[in-house]
């Protein structure tokens, strides 16, 4: 095989194509949900040089690692406030979080819902793949009651977060949740999240079929299936009614969009009194 | 408005000195949880910050502001945090972060009697080995002890120049006590306050290797926003900064992180000599417990006791040489610390059973008194 004669492939401008392969497993939906991602911010026409991706820890805290842009992988949870520290240093960043559930959602939830409140102008996006995929299929905030993990070994006794309605009513001023099957929704989410101003969440719903999937009676192809048959799109949806549920559907779609000041443009205007 | 640099006289608290000594520095990010004793710190950052065009916020917890330090740092912007012992202990994970992402920043732990809890009002100095291994893993750290609210001002303009220099977080391990303190603090004019800042990346952009070091051991930064697309991680990395996991790599990057210090601790490290020239009793003190070491020398030289004092401007690295120096002059060491022997413990190694140590501590709450210090120069004499 002649690797110098190996086809370009039109997100080459933005991978660490000498980081490739990935360590992402066979039929793991992080890298579509990655790759949606990155189609977003290349045709997002914003300047690359100002654009920054911060991961946490985990699977999908990876990303940062692969993107050739201003990249942070930072510590377990933390990814929110590191990019905080980043966007308030420099205006002109625009600064994407790129992280997993148990990242974002258990160690990091804290700062997930101080970030919101204070309408943090950030991108968030979630890839939920069910469990902790890095450290062999963990449960997580968002595995679904009664799955097994590693650490569930009968049944998870807890019920899972509704992330979507988290979002909002911590005061995320978008918030939207799609599967990486979905990838024209995602990438135009993803795309609307990085126009705006605000605090913007997205959930992506993911397979991981070597943590979550083989415990679960779920082949990747399986999951696949249920997010195409049980997907109910439905847009402007109450969050507070769009709890996963496999049985009877998965309610999709931009369930929040609405402005209000930043914490930037909030603070500009109430302690900088004199200066505006 | 105010400027910058209060240039002038103050009758200033030792934290508000601290938050002049940053903002003088070019600090123009501070991010916060109220704790006290360093709570006034933040307060004066909310107050003076915005008006200077930098950012205050409050965020969460210790660990988010140790986060967005680092953030607001590695976008060009010199950073700031202030806390005390519990704190502290939240802010370990970030600060390790710090150490390996190379990002320069100050945090300042106003330190407080602990463990846990502790006596919040009350003054110790017991987070002294926290500061050296607090985070976990190998590395070296730089850690200054101010001893009045003059030196907190020039120290953290101090820890500024050095967290720039050798890119990494420089930490302040001041007290209650001397953080509470309004003593007189004099602020002298911009043009006599000189600055360092990180090192800068030459060449292609497209070339750049953001942990190949230069001449010094201290690589060159570029900040984000800055088109060299560098990637930073807390796993061990090459110099190009990409995770690179094995033993070799690990001890390369371990032995640059811990090498640039090494190389330079003859400019990183600070102390001051007080009556030792003909001293056969030499005190080892630091921070607020060396001011009671000052009353105790002079007391004693007034009774005929040759005592003098090592006051330790830096802490970490432990000023080794001139421990070994002065253990190989005197008869005695005493260290003098208000905790039950932190640093004790590496002025006993250092001085490697050449001479008798001493130590006068205590768990925190009061400070030292010369009286005590006295006590135990007496028997440091043979008078004892």
């Amino acid at each position: 095989m002649n690797n110098n004669r190996s086809p370009k492939h039109p997100l080459d401008n933005i991978l660490r194509i000498d980081r490739i392969p990935h360590i992402w497993c066979p039929g793991c939906g992080i890298g579509t949900a990655f790759s949606s991602s990155l189609i977003a911010i290349q045709s997002a026409g914003t300047d690359l040089a100002n654009t920054v991706v911060v991961s946490g820890i985990g699977c999908s805290g990876r990303g940062a690692g692969y993107v050739k842009l201003d990249s942070y992988h930072t510590t377990h949870g933390r990814a929110i406030p590191f990019a905080t520290g980043m966007k308030l240093a420099n205006p002109e960043l625009s600064v994407i979080v790129f992280s997993g559930d148990g990242d974002l959602f258990a160690i990091g939830g804290n700062h997930f819902l101080h970030a919101a409140r204070r309408n943090m102008d950030l991108t968030v996006i979630c890839v939920n793949n069910f469990n902790y995929g890095m450290t062999g299929g963990q449960a997580a905030a968002t595995t679904p009651c009664m799955a097994k993990t590693t650490t569930t070994p009968l049944g998870n006794p807890e019920a899972p977060f509704n992330l979507p309605l988290l979002a909002y009513a911590s005061g995320a001023t978008y918030v939207a949740r799609w599967t990486m099957l979905h990838t024209r929704d995602l990438i135009q989410s993803v795309g609307e999240a990085l126009a705006r101003r605000g605090f913007s969440f997205i959930e992506v719903l993911a397979p991981c079929p070597t943590g979550y999937g083989r415990r679960n009676r779920q082949k990747p192809i399986d999951s696949l299936k249920l997010y195409q048959e049980k997907a109910i799109v439905k847009n402007g949806a109450n969050p507070a009614e769009v709890i996963l549920d496999f049985k009877q559907g998965i309610t999709l779609g931009k369930f929040v969009e609405y402005d209000k000041p930043t914490f930037s443009d909030a603070y500009e205007r109430i302690c900088r009194p004199r200066a505006s | 408005m105010k400027p910058a640099v209060l240039t002038g006289e103050h009758f200033m608290d030792g934290d508000s000195a601290c938050a002049e000594g940053a903002l003088a520095a070019g600090c123009r990010f501070f991010a916060g949880y109220p704790i006290t004793p360093a709570t006034e710190i933040a307060e004066h950052m909310a107050k003076r910050l915005p008006e200077l065009g930098g950012v205050f916020i409050q965020m969460e917890d210790e660990i988010a502001a140790m986060a967005a330090v680092l953030g607001a740092s590695c976008a060009g912007t010199k950073s700031m945090t202030a806390t005390s012992g519990p704190g502290f202990s939240l802010m370990m994970e970030n600060i390790g972060l710090g150490l390996v992402m190379e990002t320069p920043c100050v945090v300042v732990n106003v330190q407080r009697a602990g463990p846990s809890t502790g006596l919040p009002t009350l003054g110790a100095q017991g987070d002294m080995m926290q500061a050296r291994w607090g985070s976990h893993g190998h590395y070296e750290i730089i850690a200054l002890a101010p001893a009045s609210p003059q030196e907190l001002f020039f120290q953290t303009i101090t820890a500024f120049n050095l967290s720039e220099t050798y890119r990494l977080p420089v930490l302040i391990m001041a007290d209650e006590v001397v953080g509470h303190l309004c003593e007189r603090v004099i602020i002298p004019d911009q043009s006599k306050i000189g600055l360092q800042s990180r090192p800068r990346p030459k060449g292609r952009k497209d070339r750049f290797k953001p942990f190949h070091p230069g001449a010094n051991g201290v690589a060159p930064m570029a900040n984000a926003g800055e088109g060299y697309r560098v990637h930073l991680t807390g796993l061990t990395h090459d110099e190009k900064g990409y995770p690179v996991m094995t033993a070799e790599a690990h001890s390369e990057m371990v032995s640059r992180i811990t090498g640039k210090i090494r190389a330079n601790l003859s400019k990183i490290i600070q102390v001051e000599e007080y009556r030792l020239e003909d001293a056969d009793v030499a005190l080892i003190s630091y921070g607020i417990s060396s001011r009671s070491s000052l009353a105790a020398v002079d007391e004693a030289r007034e009774q005929g006791i040759k005592a003098g004092l090592l006051r330790l401007v830096t802490v970490w690295p432990f000023p080794e040489h001139a421990i070994r120096e002065l253990a190989k002059r005197v008869q005695c060491l005493i260290t003098v610390e208000l905790n039950l022997g932190q640093m004790h413990l590496e002025v006993q190694r250092c001085a490697g059973g050449m001479v008798p140590t001493l130590l006068v501590g205590h768990a925190g709450g009061t400070v030292i008194t010369p009286a005590r210090i006295l006590e135990e120069i007496y028997v440091g004499s043979g008078r004892g």
